[in-house]
């Protein structure tokens, strides 16, 4: 057995070489490329495994570290190394699982193996070829993706840099990790860059982010200012330290050091998991194929800004204990989290794009989930995680063999619809079975159908640690949110799958293929079973049937988890209620839905405003976007820069010309030229002056010569 | 004044008037008289300075040949001086006759500022011009034999020279003028 | 009797008027005619002063006689050389008047 040290460093170090393989080498071949990658994160999940059991095996605390010297700084080293504790290997767990059936169902989703479309161009989705059946009829069918191999590669380095994020042991390779997938989401939201739209959205999520990511920069700066290092080991999960950052003030709104710090790096999560108010980038970042939603919506990227947040749990709850008020910090991560689970599930009712449901989706369950770390439920928030990663990527990847099969029927009927709007499905349940089953699935769960999907237990979880912590306000807004999650999940399938196919295209969809399938159904038991391993003990009925392995194994990472929560029934009976009844009020509104959303006209105007996301977008665009073109066109890029700037510039030159010139025609031209002009003007005149003394006549000289005589004679007799 | 010096006073105004009119005649032929008239009182000079050698060669010389030989060349030379109408004397001729005066103030200057110049000159013997004597020493290697004999050279080439230049060229054959 | 003065300024009279010819005259025979009457002067006053000598000196001064002899000749090879190139000229350009003989104007 391999030191899980090493082992360790492996991981993130499979993709990796998948990525530069593809990159140097496979680019060109289809099958090469996928194999590479597919190769790459299949070793990577098997040794995620290994490493997996090795830490649920491994008795006296889950707890392996190797790190190695890395900056000499001053008399020390920075160090850099790899970790290993609850928290990383149930992470290890879903990030190995989520990226692996991505990849696979990747491959069909990019319709490897098809004839490449004779209008297809690299960077613009594929739009269909032609073939010829045997009867000599044409068809169009959807044609392999033109950038399959760069598509491979780019997933494959998103994969390393999750696996880098999520082995680290300190903050800063952390932020390496997390730094690269920004990078890789820019560049995969933008995959088909011959749409503007895409590149739009890919600069709209590097740039909201990196709005983030700043804050959590100044935060990691002041936590390795303060403490001298950056490892966990020696900062968040050091009770001492901790206790320490707690009790100095900051300058800063008179928090403490721990707060401040928490905060910082809180910013950083909102920006990278899609907080109010820095969400905006995830909706548009649809505009990228959909296996990339569900990387970065599931598994991998808003998964690392949660992670994270639960990282610096310590440092935000230092001296707080269950049942004391919650601090500023807290606070401010509870009220956003919550505030976002609810603001992004009203916007997803009125969303009619199948992807746009799931991305507001998105936002709100992690809304939920930085909640439950605000009001100190850490071990809810980390189930939460887990199984929300395992339905949600089940969601997307379901969404997309939806669009597939939609996409054929377009091909085929030659609509011109779109292919991801709801209203133009429907009575897709008969067409694609296996889709609409695990879609199902991964719906209930989302939903938090009772006791037999995984996001049941999470979410319950969540919902109980408000209401026991005393936190009635936030369960309230959670309970509501819920509700809401249950209805626009109930009627994103009734729209899709249940009634009548409202379009031909809709009609002659047809089920995607086993690659693409299979992932889907693998998904779907974990989206169903997952939330078994961690039935909390005080469950009535079922609970202490199925040791809690979960709340043990992750609790342990805090310091008061131990003790059992009294459970009330009042939250369990909420969460049936929201979402039983969510589901029910969802399918009744629409199982009769025709192509017009009852909603729209029950709510009138506030339809409008949730349709266009509250005009979030806008405002930003007045607020800060038009300001900062502004700034760039007129007041730098003209005033500054060209008026100022070059005018400085310019003024130097016309300085210089005039300058020269004035050397030039004040002394140059008269005095130097002037003198040597003059001299050779004045010899000629001179000369012509003299010339007329030659007259050519003879007397004449006899004349001078007789003259000049007079006048020598005349001197020699004076002198 | 003795009649010495009023025959002297004559000779010298004719020559002098004849000079000015030859320098000045408007006609070519004119002038070349007019030398000949003024070489003729230079001659009448020489003798009453008992130069009467020279006297002789004067007009032997000049007369009989320089100024015939002038005669010709005027005659040869006639087309272009065609003009009674067009000026002797060439443009600016005051100044140049000024310079002439001046030269002659100098001159003049010259001899009065030396105080032999008065010295009356008397008549000589006879014999006093020697002309033996001075064939006998233009033949004298040790005298003047060798100016002479340069001038005799010079007289050659003069020749030679005045033949050549003189001579009309005929055209050659071919055409090359 | 005469005073040599007389004959000395007479010479020199002769002598100016001579040059006068040849600064001013047009023609260029002209212009040898003036320097026959210069040469003419010249040959007054070395007879002069040889009869002065004779007159101080004992010793007849054969000298002088020579140079009015040299005089003599050189004139009359100037004269021939220089009307021969008169002629030479007034062939090449027929003209004889001085001033249009100016090819060496500068």
């Amino acid at each position: 057995m391999m030191m899980t040290g090493t082992l360790l460093w492996l991981l993130p170090l499979f993709p990796l070489i998948a990525f530069v393989l593809i990159l140097l080498f496979t680019y060109k071949k289809h099958a090469l490329s996928h194999t590479i990658a597919i190769i790459g994160a299949g070793l990577a999940w098997l040794v995620s495994m290994v490493v997996f059991y090795q830490a649920v095996t491994h008795s006296g605390g889950p707890l392996m570290t190797s790190a190695l010297n890395w900056l000499p700084t001053g008399e020390t080293f920075l160090r850099i190394g790899v970790q290993l504790d609850a928290l990383s290997a149930v992470t290890l767990f879903f990030v190995a699982w989520t990226i692996l059936m991505i990849f696979i169902y990747s491959v069909g989703y990019h319709n490897f193996g098809a004839k490449r479309g004779v209008d297809d161009q690299p960077g613009l989705p594929p739009h269909g070829a032609l073939i010829k059946d045997k009867n000599g009829h044409k068809h169009h069918v959807p044609s392999v993706e033109p950038m399959y191999g760069r598509f491979f590669a780019l997933i494959s380095l998103f994969a390393a840099a999750m696996y880098l994020l999520v082995v680290s042991n300190n903050l800063l390779t952390l932020y390496v990790g997390w730094e690269i997938m920004g990078l890789c989401s820019y560049l995969l939201i933008g995959f088909w860059y011959g749409k503007p739209s895409a590149r739009a959205a890919a600069v709209k999520a590097f740039l909201t982010t990196r709005v983030g990511d700043v804050f959590m920069l100044l935060g990691l700066a002041a936590l390795y200012t303060l403490s001298g290092t950056l490892e966990y080991q020696a900062t968040l999960a050091n009770p001492l330290m901790m206790a320490q950052l707690a009790a100095t003030t900051s300058p800063v709104f008179g928090l403490s050091w721990a707060g401040l710090i928490g905060l910082l790096l809180f910013i950083g999560v909102v920006g990278k998991s899609a907080q109010f108010p820095l969400h905006i980038w995830l909706p548009d970042a649809m505009e990228g194929p959909t296996p990339v939603s569900a990387m970065i919506h599931a598994a991998t990227m808003v998964s690392a800004g949660v992670y994270l947040a639960i990282r610096f749990f310590p440092l935000v709850s230092a001296g707080w204990e269950p049942g004391m008020a919650l601090n500023p910090t807290m606070t401010v991560m509870a009220a956003i989290g919550a505030g976002t689970a609810l603001f992004a599930a009203t916007i997803a009712v009125a969303q009619n794009d199948i992807k746009r449901v799931l991305a507001y989706s998105t936002i709100s369950q992690l809304g939920y989930m930085i909640a439950a770390i605000g009001i100190g439920a850490y071990t809810a928030a980390v189930f939460h995680l887990v199984t929300h990663a395992f339905f949600k990527a089940l969601l997307f990847l379901g969404s997309g063999s939806v669009i597939h099969g939609m996409e054929h029927g377009v091909l085929h009927t030659g609509e011109h619809i779109d292919p991801q709007d709801m209203w133009q499905m429907g009575g897709l349940r008969r067409k694609m079975p296996a889709t609409f089953w695990t879609f199902l699935a991964g719906g209930l769960a989302l939903s938090g159908f009772p006791l037999i999907t995984a996001g049941f237990w999470s979410k319950d979880e969540i919902l109980t640690g408000a209401f026991g912590g005393g936190q009635l306000v936030i369960f309230g807004v959670l309970a509501l949110a819920a509700l809401l999650t249950a209805f626009y999940t109930m009627r994103q399938i009734t729209l899709t799958f249940l009634g009548q196919p409202r379009t031909r295209a809709a009609e002659h969809a047809h089920e995607s293929k086993p690659v693409m399938t299979i992932p889907l159904i693998i998904l779907s038991i974990f989206a169903i079973g997952a939330g078994w391993a961690g039935i909390p003990e005080a469950f009535p009925g079922l609970g202490g049937l199925i040791p809690n392995w979960f709340g043990g194994f992750v609790g342990g990472m805090v310091h008061f988890e131990h003790h059992a929560e009294t459970h009330s029934l009042v939250p369990l009976l909420t969460s049936l209620a929201v979402s039983l009844g969510g589901l029910l009020l969802g399918w009744l509104v629409y199982r009769r839905a025709g192509t017009v959303d009852p909603l729209e006209r029950a709510l009138g105007p506030v339809h409008t405003l949730l349709k266009n996301k509250y005009w979030v977008d806008e405002i930003y665009a007045v607020l800060f976007i038009r300001p900062a073109r502004w700034l760039a066109d007129v007041l730098v890029s003209d005033w500054i820069d060209r008026r100022g700037l070059d005018g400085i510039l310019h003024g130097i030159a016309r300085a210089g010309l005039w300058l020269g010139r004035l050397v030039r025609q004040g002394f140059d031209v008269p005095v130097v030229n002037g003198a040597g002009d003059g001299l050779a003007n004045g010899t000629r005149s001179m000369g012509a002056l003299l010339r007329r003394i030659q007259t050519g006549r003879v007397q004449d000289y006899m004349l001078l010569a007789l003259l000049l005589a007079i006048v020598a004679g005349v001197l020699v007799i004076v002198l | 004044m003795t009649p010495m010096q009023i025959t002297f006073i004559l000779i010298a105004a004719l020559t002098l008037v004849s000079a000015v009119m030859a320098v000045t005649a408007r006609r070519m032929m004119h002038a070349a008289l007019w030398l000949i008239a003024t070489l003729m009182g230079v001659a009448m000079i020489f003798a009453t300075l008992q130069a009467s050698f020279f006297a002789v060669v004067q007009v032997m010389v000049y007369v009989g040949a320089i100024a015939i030989l002038i005669l010709f060349a005027i005659m040869l030379t006639r087309r272009s001086t065609l003009e009674a109408d067009q000026a002797s004397l060439g443009r600016g001729w005051i100044i140049n006759a000024l310079a002439a005066v001046g030269v002659f103030a100098a001159l003049v200057t010259a001899v009065w500022a030396w105080p032999a110049a008065d010295t009356a000159l008397t008549e000589l013997s006879r014999d006093a011009e020697q002309l033996a004597g001075l064939g006998q020493i233009i033949a004298d290697p040790n005298g003047y034999a060798v100016p002479f004999e340069v001038s005799s050279v010079l007289l050659v080439a003069v020749l030679v020279g005045a033949i050549y230049l003189a001579v009309e060229r005929k055209p050659q054959h071919g055409g090359r003028q | 009797m005469i005073p040599m003065s007389w004959y000395l300024i007479a010479a020199a009279a002769l002598f100016c008027i001579g040059l006068f010819g040849v600064l001013s005259r047009r023609n260029a025979v002209g212009i040898l005619i003036g320097v026959e009457l210069m040469l003419n002067a010249v040959n007054i006053n070395l007879l002069t002063f040889w009869h002065y000598q004779i007159q101080v000196n004992a010793e007849p001064p054969f000298n002088a006689l020579v140079f009015t002899a040299i005089v003599f000749i050189v004139a009359a090879a100037e004269t021939a050389i220089g009307l021969a190139l008169i002629i030479n000229a007034y062939r090449q350009r027929s003209t004889i008047v001085a001033n249009d003989l100016n090819l060496l104007k500068g």
